[in-house]
């Protein structure tokens, strides 16, 4: 395994008390593979990200427990200056919203080129020339020339490219994506999803692919993991996962998607709020929001329970949730 | 931003501090529940379901327990106590003072001794408090409404008059601020506060109307202003109702502090001779009259010295805590 | 870039004639200007006719004005009325106020950002809270007392420095006098330097700084400080000017006798070609200043663009 996850917990303190962002995840990535985590915002996707890339603000954050294996070390016990040197190299990350992630009184001919001083020792000249190089690699027009122009003379979709590009550079083992696409517009995303795809396939990297985006999703990933309340509820092959949910959750975000063949049909939205994660509810969090929520759910925390060597579902139900029983309302359970 | 202007900011001239205005903090104001995955430690993550917090009873509920707004707001009630009825803790005369004991030092009764005069500086520097807390407390409330009338029109309308009030304000901060004051106040002969304040407020009101200026354009872009002139509201009632609310929050702040420098140029005009001016009793005169026989009785300038610092001081702490409090941003 | 220097010029000029326009004002209208010229007593009505129309006191002020601005601008700042020309009061008083103004503002600029940048890379420790302390009370403290315990500690009881300075002052002898001078804005800068490092610290591009793999002090160095000090460049521009203002009580403890020693006489003794002239020339410093910060800014931020 290229990079395993286990049981990785981290808090935050707040004003309001103790915020439980990531509660217990654990999951893996090989090389050449490509992990989708889905979840809505505050489930703690992105956090678990920051804490494998080592970038988690600390405090307020902490990390309670895990482990975080990288080519057989746990990154959480490394040394400070071990860690650094594989960030970029080894492991990198590619930021939602380009146009604050990258500096904006540096040229982005320097910052590409910073990562070749940094981790080769390359000279100034050198490191310009593989800028312009990188740049070409993710097809911005005119590379020589922009290479000197500053991230906001850039459009949307191109600043995107350079972040990819600043990932890239180093060829690194995992790229992690945080919603590498949502702050672009429509007709860009699926350019820009596409190039990384590509990248990818091409340098046979390793891929976690953070995202609110079933749409996103399909396409790309080899399998999915769905968080909710800093926790993993279900975990599967992407196929699998879309053609039978074992988890209701997941059930409820597919039945969201707007279908052109339900067109007519009130769309589906999952009742309620996430919860507040200095307040998680007990047993099943998802439990207050669950159309299939009984008694035990309020009660006990359901395991990853393992639905095939493939797939884990944390519902106690999840059998009927496959099956495509007891969920509310006449014509939504899915064939 | 491509275009944007650079920094017209000619001014802000002794505040940084004071210039940070509070100007996206309302758009926290109802941070709802959840959400907080990318900045766990920012704003927190509302309250339990169904209590909306406001800006103001969010910041009420911070400063109640901030021990700096909380001592602060304990000096200024104790000086505004003593201000009003200096005689509860000091009941000797001020005026009245014993040539024959000029510069001794303290003794029973007489706790912080005698200046050069031989009067009574425990007496005098309690007393003093009157005259500064007075040309604070009026200057400010002079300043501030000038300043946010003149400025927060200006900031509504726009166009030729605010176009001529920056200008206007431009020449103003153009002018040292104790140079203004030496100029304009070295032909006044009055012995009370007033030609003081008027001064004050002269000078002092272009920094509150560019803050007052700057806060109600930024209100004014708010949706809920918008949609409230798409519903046919007038001018009055979205100026009064949306965004002066919004708008007064920074200068609340800014005033605050302001309110203790005020008290600072009173005691440097008065220590350049042109500021309030004997029998008055005020603390830069005091000041004024221990330099030069520093030496010999420093006492008789460290009281009053002491006296004015700490007044600044919690006026300045006070702002600060209120920004704080106002601008979760910043924590 | 060319147009934009030449709008801001232009924006200045009604600028500029607003405030020596007002200074001119405040100083003809409020006091008498004839009334210092007879020593001690005033003077008699036929003395002060003549006076007056000598010095073309009974003409319109603003015909005054013009005429004065005229002047100005062919070199002749006028003469004061014990007949020195302006002029040699400003070749006297500007060098020594300049070299003043140039120790605090190094003071500010060295002293200030390594404070702010020492403070705000360690929030909530002791140093920090110990600085922030310290910038509070000097802050609330208005100069002319700091200046007058400094002097009386380190002048006169501990005998370090001298306690006044001579007209011919070196910058060494300035340090004291300059540190005072400079004290309220120095701690101003700490605390802006401060505030603004904090609020970047948690930019996306610091972060994006970190997940590179780039060694803290590059990070802090390289991306940190550079973005964090756009403001505190442009705050110490602005200063330059309310510096030299301010210039008069720091000149009046230490006894110097530079630009705030002549204007203080001026204005006591009421003579106005001394203290528009001296006016004058402090807002013309401001409003370069204020240009040159603004196109400072510009270089310090490729985000601003000239429209």
């Amino acid at each position: 395994m290229l990079l395993e996850v286990s049981d990785l917990h981290v808090e935050f303190r707040t004003r309001d008390g103790v915020a439980h962002a990531v509660n217990g995840v654990s999951y893996a990535v090989d090389a050449g593979q490509t992990l989708a985590v889905l979840g809505e915002s505050g489930s703690g996707k992105s956090v678990t990200a920051q804490a494998i890339m080592g970038i988690l603000d600390m405090p307020p954050g902490r990390i309670t427990g895990g482990r975080v294996l990288f080519r057989g070390r746990d990154l959480l016990t490394l040394k400070e200056e071990e860690r650094r040197r594989i960030r970029g190299a080894g492991l990198a990350m590619i930021f939602q919203d380009a146009l604050s992630a990258l500096n904006p009184v540096m040229t982005v001919g320097d910052q590409l080129g910073e990562m070749f001083v940094v981790h080769r020792g390359a000279s100034r000249r050198a490191a310009r020339a593989r800028a312009v190089e990188l740049m070409e690699r993710v097809r911005i027009p005119a590379a020589a020339q922009r290479v000197r122009d500053y991230p906001h003379q850039f459009s949307g979709g191109m600043r995107q490219r350079i972040m990819i590009a600043m990932a890239l550079a180093l060829e690194p083992d995992l790229i992690i994506a945080d919603e590498p696409t949502t702050a672009l517009d429509v007709t860009v995303q699926a350019q820009v999803m596409d190039l990384l795809a590509e990248l990818r396939r091409e340098y046979d990297m390793g891929l976690i692919l953070i995202t609110h985006d079933l749409g996103v999703v399909a396409d790309v990933a080899d399998k999915i993991a769905v968080m909710y309340a800093g926790r993993i509820v279900e975990q599967a092959p992407v196929h699998e996962l879309y053609r039978r949910p074992a988890h209701p959750y997941t059930r409820g975000l597919l039945e969201s998607i707007p279908r052109l063949d339900h067109k007519g049909r009130e769309l589906y939205a999952i009742k309620g709020l996430p919860p507040s994660l200095t307040r998680i509810p007990p047993g099943c969090a998802f439990h207050p929001r669950c159309p299939m929520a009984r008694e035990v759910c309020r009660t006990d925390v359901p395991p990853l329970y393992e639905v095939s060597p493939t797939r884990g579902s944390a519902c106690h139900f999840w059998r009927e949730c496959l099956d495509g029983h007891a969920v509310d309302g006449p014509d939504r359970a899915r064939a | 931003m491509p275009d944007q202007q650079p920094f017209e900011q000619p001014g802000e001239p002794r505040g940084p501090v004071a210039g940070t205005g509070t100007g996206g903090a309302m758009d926290l104001a109802a941070s709802e529940a959840a959400g907080l995955a990318p900045d766990p430690g920012g704003p927190a993550p509302g309250g339990p379901a169904g209590r909306p917090r406001s800006l103001w009873s969010d910041a009420w509920h911070d400063l109640r327990r901030n021990p700096v707004f909380l001592l602060s707001a304990l000096v200024i009630c104790f000086l505004i106590l003593i201000a009003l009825w200096p005689s509860l803790i000091a009941p000797g005369n001020p005026l009245q003072c014993d040539l024959a004991r000029a510069q001794d030092g303290p003794r029973p009764g007489h706790p912080f001794g005698y200046d050069g005069q031989g009067c009574d500086v425990y007496t005098r520097t309690v007393h003093g408090a009157r005259a500064s807390v007075t040309v604070g407390v009026c200057a400010t409330l002079g300043v501030a409404v000038l300043g946010s009338v003149l400025g927060g029109l200006a900031g509504f309308f726009g166009g030729a008059w605010d176009a001529v009030l920056s200008r206007i304000t431009d020449i103003f901060f153009a002018i040292p601020v104790v140079l203004g004051g030496l100029v304009l106040l070295s032909v006044i002969t009055s012995s009370t506060v007033w030609p003081v304040v008027g001064f004050i407020v002269l000078l002092g009101w272009p920094q509150i109307s560019r803050i007052a200026r700057g806060a109600v354009i930024t209100a004014k872009q708010h949706d809920y202003v918008q949609a409230a002139r798409a519903l046919g509201a007038s001018n009055t009632r979205i100026l009064l109702r949306h965004i002066a609310p919004n708008a007064v929050a920074p200068v609340i702040v800014v005033a605050t502090i302001a309110l203790g420098t005020y008290i600072a140029l009173e005691a440097t005009l008065s220590f350049l001779g042109v500021g309030l001016k004997p029998p008055s009793v005020s603390w830069g005169i005091e000041i004024s009259a221990a330099s030069p026989y520093v030496r010999n009785a420093p006492h008789a300038l460290l009281w009053p010295a002491g006296a004015l610092a700490v007044t600044v001081l919690a006026f300045i702490m006070l702002g600060d805590a209120v920004r704080d409090a106002l601008d979760p941003k910043l924590r | 870039m060319g147009r934009y220097v030449a709008r801001r010029l232009l924006q200045m000029i009604p600028v500029f004639v607003g405030a020596t326009l007002l200074i001119f004002l405040m100083v003809n209208v409020m006091g008498d200007p004839v009334a210092g010229l007879c020593g001690e007593r005033a003077c008699d009505t036929a003395t002060a006719a003549q006076l007056k129309r000598e010095f073309g006191l009974d003409k319109p002020v603003w015909q005054q004005y013009a005429t004065y601005m005229g002047n100005v601008f062919t070199g002749d700042f006028g003469t004061a009325f014990n007949g020195q020309p302006v002029l040699e009061l400003m070749s006297t008083a500007f060098p020594v106020t300049i070299r003043l103004t140039l120790v605090a503002i190094v003071l500010e600029v060295v002293v200030g950002v390594a404070l702010g940048v020492v403070t705000g890379l360690r929030r909530g420790r002791p140093v920090d809270t110990a600085v922030l302390l310290a910038t509070l009370v000097v802050i609330a403290v208005p100069t002319f007392v700091t200046g007058l315990l400094l002097q009386l500690l380190l002048g006169v009881k501990w005998g370090w420095v001298r306690p006044s300075v001579p007209p011919q002052a070196t910058l060494d002898q300035l340090i004291l006098p300059g540190l005072v001078l400079a004290s309220v804005s120095l701690a101003y800068v700490t605390r802006l330097t401060r505030t603004s490092l904090a609020e970047n610290r948690r930019a996306d591009y610091v972060r994006t700084a970190v997940a590179k793999g780039l060694p803290r002090r590059r990070v802090v160095v390289r991306h940190l400080l550079r973005n964090s000090l756009i403001p505190v460049v442009t705050f110490i521009g602005t200063d330059i000017g309310a510096l030299m203002g301010g210039a008069i009580v720091t000149e009046r403890i230490f006894n110097i006798h530079g630009v705030g020693y002549q204007l203080y006489q001026g204005i006591l003794r009421q003579n106005t070609q001394t203290v528009v002239g001296f006016v004058t020339v402090l807002v013309l410093v401001f409003l370069v200043a204020n240009l040159l910060v603004d196109l400072l800014y510009a270089v310090l931020d490729p985000r601003i663009r000239y429209a």
